[in-house]
């Protein structure tokens, strides 16, 4: 018998594995609910896939389990929506229009953010709040001046005018973000950067944007959803087809009075989700990577 | 390579002032030291050198002109800073070669720079790593290194070495002493600990309250504070002060220190202390200047014994406290000499080394 084993073992308190399956209870407990989530979210998705991979027949039987396909998987949905419908203008139209919206917001809040949050001037704090305040007037409310405004500009039925207004709720919050994400870059990185011999400008091109490049990232993904899934302002100002774009479009072509071509809808839902998706899978890890890690201490 | 002198500088905030008037002239290639408790306005007149802080008043100049309205990049000055302030999205090159970049100097010259600050700083096996890849000492370097290949007039230090451990900021401060005895830029170091100042610098400028105690040299500092304030924060541990009252005895003179304690002041003090005989004093002695009696001509009249509060052992010396009157003192003493807490000890105070301060003025006699 070896000393340390006659040495008698201390008692332990609370029991010798009380962490180890604490431990394993907290981890069944979250992947019963994340896995409850998961079904949750993914049960409207799995509907639309199922119904715009069936035929009109079988979508208006009603004697059809509507969870699965019964008649054979058919594109036909998706071809009807391409051919027949006005889908692909819309599908444009929406592209165009968050694109510059994306690069109007991106300019201006990153300007503004920079400004608020750098450039002591008398004001900038109440400017900075005031700009969020304008954030918490909401589009149902704003539409109705807003209306007056496009038409007095000449804008009404024109996409143009989504480029004009989107803005109205998306430099807010991509400001507010950005202020936030500025004001944690240390100031000695300006101070720095100052004495190297920067301007301001390049303090904001060189300095500033690539380590706030998560943030700005963030803020695109925001400007990018709002524009993309708009629906009150281009129900409001557009009105013929070639200006319409994905969110009213699809819904006023395919649902005519009490008729709705469910197999269309669910494929015209689906391709318009695809490219905000498609963002999201690319820029997340981007998003997440915390660039500023290293500039100071830690 | 220029000297900066500082003329009357104030520096207000709203209504607190931080720099309340200081004058200074360092000359070309000195390794000045700015050293105080926070809120001294130490970094705050270092900021106002590097131009990242408007002076309120006075003028500050950098090699004979006046730059209080001259931005920070055109002052030809770099900067190091306490949290290294280094970019986090570049490399170690281009972090150093930044300044050069933005100045448009030719790729080759900015390379050639680079790569010999980096060998100056031992550092040419990092330039391809980005800031978060490195060590604290390491970025500390980088940001030296960054100062360095600017080749500017003037260096600035705002504490570089307080978020390094304690072995590190030792390694370092040999570092940055060996640099400047490399290039020989005149530099401004702030910093609040007085090791520091005193390894460092040729000179220490000690900062209370937005003013200058006292300029000086090291050991003149430690040797011959002017004020109270100087003689307790330079040395460590601190000075002891305790009141006394300076009184005649014949010829010479005697401090009493109460509860029977009196000590007789060194005849080549007299003539100096004469006038303030009779007076109520502060009485202030280093703890190296308290050891147990040792070596020989020692005087008996300078030996007392006390009882000991604490023994704190260092290894190669040991720290005896007791107190006298209430106030608590410290004194150095060899190792094997020191007795148990709540022993008795006789300890001898070396007097020639002793000061004498006006409680009113706090200024040293």
């Amino acid at each position: 018998m070896t000393a340390t084993a006659a040495v008698s073992e201390p008692a332990r308190i609370g029991g010798g594995t009380s962490l180890r399956r604490s431990r394993r209870w907290a981890l069944v407990t979250s992947y019963f609910f994340l896995i409850l989530f998961a079904i949750f979210f993914l049960i409207p998705p799995y509907y639309m896939i199922v119904t715009s991979l069936k035929t009109d027949a079988e979508v208006a039987h009603l004697a059809t389990n509507p969870w699965i396909i019964a008649n054979g998987v058919t594109l036909e949905q998706y071809r009807l929506l391409f051919r027949e419908t006005d889908f692909l203008i819309y599908f444009k139209n929406t592209v165009i229009v968050t694109l510059c919206v994306v690069a109007i917001t991106m300019v201006v809040s990153v300007l503004a953010a920079f400004s608020l949050s750098r450039m002591r001037f008398w004001g900038s704090g109440m400017l900075a709040t005031g700009i969020f305040l304008t954030y918490l007037i909401p589009d149902t409310l704003l539409f109705i001046p807003l209306f007056q405004i496009v038409r007095g500009l000449g804008l009404l039925n024109s996409y143009w005018s989504m480029v004009l207004v989107y803005p109205t709720l998306t430099v807010p919050f991509c400001t507010w973000i950005m202020i936030g994400y500025f004001q944690s870059i240390p100031k000695e990185l300006d101070e720095a950067a100052l004495i190297d011999g920067a301007g301001y400008t390049q303090i904001l091109l060189k300095i500033f944007i690539p380590v706030a490049l998560p943030g700005i990232i963030a803020a695109m993904i925001f400007a990018f959803t709002v524009s993309w899934a708009a629906f009150v302002y281009p129900i409001a100002f557009l009105f013929s087809a070639d200006q319409q774009v994905l969110t009213v479009g699809t819904v006023t072509s395919l649902i005519k009075a009490d008729v709705y071509k469910w197999g269309m809808l669910m494929a015209g839902a689906l391709v318009a989700a695809a490219p905000p998706l498609l963002i999201y899978a690319f820029l997340m890890d981007y998003y997440i990577a915390g660039l500023t890690a290293g500039a100071t201490k830690g | 390579m220029a000297d900066v002198a500082l003329r009357d500088v104030v520096k207000r905030f709203d209504r607190d002032h931080a720099v309340r008037g200081i004058s200074l002239n360092i000359p070309d290639k000195e390794f000045v030291v700015l050293v105080g408790p926070s809120g001294c306005g130490k970094t705050t007149t270092l900021r106002m050198i590097a131009g990242l802080e408007e002076a309120t008043a006075g003028d500050i100049l950098i090699g004979g002109e006046v730059v209080n309205d001259v931005p920070p990049k055109d002052r030809d000055i770099a900067m190091v800073f306490q949290n290294y302030a280094l970019y986090p999205h570049m490399t170690v090159f281009e972090n150093m070669s930044f300044g050069l970049r933005l100045r448009r100097i030719a790729k080759a010259e900015i390379r050639s720079r680079v790569e010999q600050a980096a060998k100056i700083l031992d550092i040419s096996d990092l330039l391809d790593r980005r800031p978060k890849q490195l060590s604290g000492g390491q970025r500390q370097r980088v940001a030296m290194g960054r100062a360095i290949v600017r080749n500017p007039k003037v260096f600035l230090f705002d504490e570089p070495l307080s978020n390094l451990d304690a072995k590190l900021r030792v390694q370092m401060r040999t570092e940055i002493k060996r640099v400047h005895q490399q290039v020989k830029t005149t530099t401004i170091y702030v910093t609040h600990d007085q090791v520091e100042a005193m390894t460092l610098a040729d000179r220490v400028v000690v900062m209370n309250g937005g003013r200058i105690e006292q300029v000086g040299r090291p050991q003149e500092l430690y040797h011959r504070p002017k004020t109270r304030f100087v003689a307790g924060f330079i040395g460590s541990p601190a000075m002891n002060f305790l009141s006394c009252r300076l009184e005649r005895n014949g010829e010479g003179l005697l401090l009493r220190l109460g509860e029977g304690l009196v000590l007789p002041v060194p005849p080549t003090h007299t003539a100096r202390y004469q006038p303030s005989a009779g007076k109520a004093l502060i009485f202030g002695l280093r703890p190296e200047h308290m050891t147990e009696p040792r070596g020989e001509g020692r005087d008996p009249r300078c030996e007392f014994t006390v009882t000991l509060d604490v023994v704190e052992p260092m290894g190669m010396e040991t720290m005896v406290f007791f107190t006298v009157n209430g106030t608590e003192v410290c004194a150095r003493v060899e190792p094997d000499a020191a007795s148990a807490p709540g022993q008795p000890m006789r300890l001898c105070a070396n007097l020639n080394h002793m000061h004498l301060i006006d409680p009113a003025t706090e200024l040293v006699l």
